[in-house]
């Protein structure tokens, strides 16, 4: 029998949520019910269209829904004046699909950029970018623009720009897509040794390989924009860092 | 916020060695790449400037001629005798001139000597008129000790009316009247022209700015999506608006006050009285040097209240 989630410690719910991008346009996301906790790992999965990066999008603040409740952090995400949401993207590290590099800024400027959004002084910046950039292994493309990068670099400065900022929730979409197997496996142990750290990470992935990478991962399964199983969507009951599953 | 090091966290272990300091810094103004709204901005600012200058410059010299000519004849009374027999109106003008004298407030009163009359009339009469034909007024020149008023044009009027019948007493102001009028009209004119210019600077601005919002979009949504605020963004608009304003506005500058001084100087040559009064000052070239000035801060606000309201309608 699963076991109702702990109400401590939670960061993200979702309350009947429902997500449509045109007024006449079904909705992608509907129903969703659902509480997030700190310190967990979830993996996201469902099929093409399922509807994994509408939700992810809502999770990062790209999106609001259009209907239900989604608090963020204790916070209402849906209500929030957008003058305080830069404070709520702050304590979430990103990694998109497509990367999103800025193209013009090298790999070390990139994975700075969080840290220099939220004002963190430039003699503070230079080391940690340096030892996240060489633990991806591109301590060598520092100065490398994107459009020189292959497609697995590109990702791994995306994902090193994601964690720099050591946030609360990670939100990251096919985040080794486009890397080898020993790197995406290298990655995922970056996840989570953030995760030691207290971080929650959202991993959306069509790689069932993944899943099992993590031990105590949450498995989260989307269908056509529901969870597949409201009551029990998660594999194992949500559980904080520290406390074990029942 | 932190910046998060595996290597550290994991084993306490120095990492390779840190380039140097990035060129972003607190500034933020490597967020868009450069050149992304120079273009042919500061070419058109300096234009606009320019064409400020000038149009503030003249504006100005327009003020001083007025100024000028006004306080030279606000002060001016003429008083003509109109009586045909010479004899009897050179005795009428003379007593005019004594009663004028005694009355309070004339600083100086002086017969215009006929003369000097004839050579006033010489252009449209010709040289050669003569007298019994067309007999010109005695004409007496008066200046007050303040302004010309109605009251003390009545006061001079009544001294003066005892002694000859048939005078007209005006200021001399009320002759250039029309002049005056029209230099007014050419300094709202000129005030004008910088109004519309300010107003063609914000839109230029304006366009330039939403051409570089739309350029940039995708990475203004990663900036956003990292934490960045509108503000933040703002500012590397507005800085980025404000180098090209500074560039265009000091060459603007340059080529306006070049063209004021140039044409000063050809004016100054003549040496005529109203032209010679409009020379600029410095007082006037240190507010025409704020022209530039006032486009840059012109240029920035509405750069950051362009960036700030096209920011809204995103998320």
């Amino acid at each position: 029998m699963v076991s109702a989630p702990p109400q401590t410690g939670e960061i993200v719910h979702f309350d009947n949520v429902g997500l449509r991008y045109g007024s006449s346009d079904p909705e992608v996301l509907s129903d969703l019910g659902f509480s997030l906790y700190a310190g967990s790992f979830y993996f996201l999965t469902g099929a093409s269209g399922a509807g994994k990066t509408s939700l992810l999008k809502l999770l990062y603040l790209s999106q609001r829904p259009t209907r239900g409740l989604v608090r963020l952090f204790g916070i209402d995400g849906v209500t929030l004046p957008r003058e305080r949401l830069p404070g709520l993207r702050r304590r979430i590290g990103v990694v998109f699909q497509d990367c999103r590099l800025v193209p013009h800024l090298s790999a070390f400027d990139n994975v700075a950029l969080p840290l220099r959004v939220a004002g963190v002084p430039e003699s503070e910046v230079a080391r940690p970018v340096a030892d996240m950039l060489e633990w991806v292994g591109l301590a060598g493309r520092m100065q490398a623009l994107p459009a020189t990068l292959s497609g697995g670099e590109q990702q791994r400065v995306a994902i090193a720009r994601a964690v720099i900022g050591r946030p609360e929730l990670l939100v990251a979409d096919e985040p080794t897509g486009n890397v080898d197997p020993e790197m995406a496996v290298k990655l995922l142990r970056l996840f989570e040794a953030l995760n030691r750290l207290g971080t929650t990470v959202v991993v959306a992935t069509h790689d069932v390989h993944l899943l099992h990478q993590v031990q105590d991962s949450l498995i989260m399964r989307l269908d056509r924009g529901r969870l597949a199983d409201p009551t029990g969507a998660l594999r194992y009951p949500p559980r904080r860092p520290g406390v074990g599953a029942p | 916020m932190n910046g998060f090091s595996p290597a550290r966290e994991a084993a306490g272990a120095p990492g390779p060695a840190a380039p140097p300091p990035g060129r972003w810094r607190r500034s933020g103004r490597d967020m868009l790449p450069p050149g992304r709204l120079s273009g042919p901005m500061p070419w058109m600012i300096a234009i606009m400037v320019g064409l400020t200058v000038l149009a503030a410059g003249s504006g100005l010299a327009l003020r001083h001629i007025a100024v000028a000519a006004g306080g030279a004849l606000g002060h001016g009374v003429s008083v003509q005798i109109l009586e045909p027999r010479a004899d009897l109106r050179q005795q009428q003008a003379a007593a005019v001139l004594a009663a004028l004298k005694a009355e309070p407030g004339v600083l100086a009163a002086r017969q215009v000597p006929e003369a000097e009359l004839d050579a006033l009339i010489a252009p449209w009469l010709g040289g050669e008129n003569d007298p019994a034909l067309l007999p010109s007024p005695a004409l007496i020149d008066v200046t007050l000790d303040g302004p010309a008023s109605a009251s003390r044009l009545a006061a001079l009027r009544a001294a003066a009316a005892g002694h000859a019948p048939q005078l007209e007493v005006d200021t001399q102001a009320s002759w250039l009247a029309p002049v005056f009028g029209a230099i007014a009209s050419l300094q709202w004119l000129a005030a004008g022209l910088v109004v519309l210019l300010g107003a063609a600077l914000c839109a230029a601005v304006l366009l330039a700015v939403r051409t570089g919002l739309g350029n940039h979009r995708a990475t203004l949504e990663i900036v956003h999506l990292l934490g960045g605020t509108d503000r933040q963004i703002a500012r590397v608009f507005q800085r980025s608006i404000a180098l090209d304003a500074a560039l265009g506005g000091a060459v603007g500058l340059a080529g306006g006050a070049g063209a004021l001084w140039l044409v000063g100087t050809r004016f100054g040559v003549l040496g005529a009285g109203l032209v010679s009064d409009g020379a600029l000052a410095w007082p006037d070239w240190l507010a025409l040097a704020g022209v530039p000035v006032a486009g840059v801060l012109l240029a920035m606000a509405t750069a950051r209240l362009t960036v700030l309201a096209a920011l809204k309608k995103m998320l």
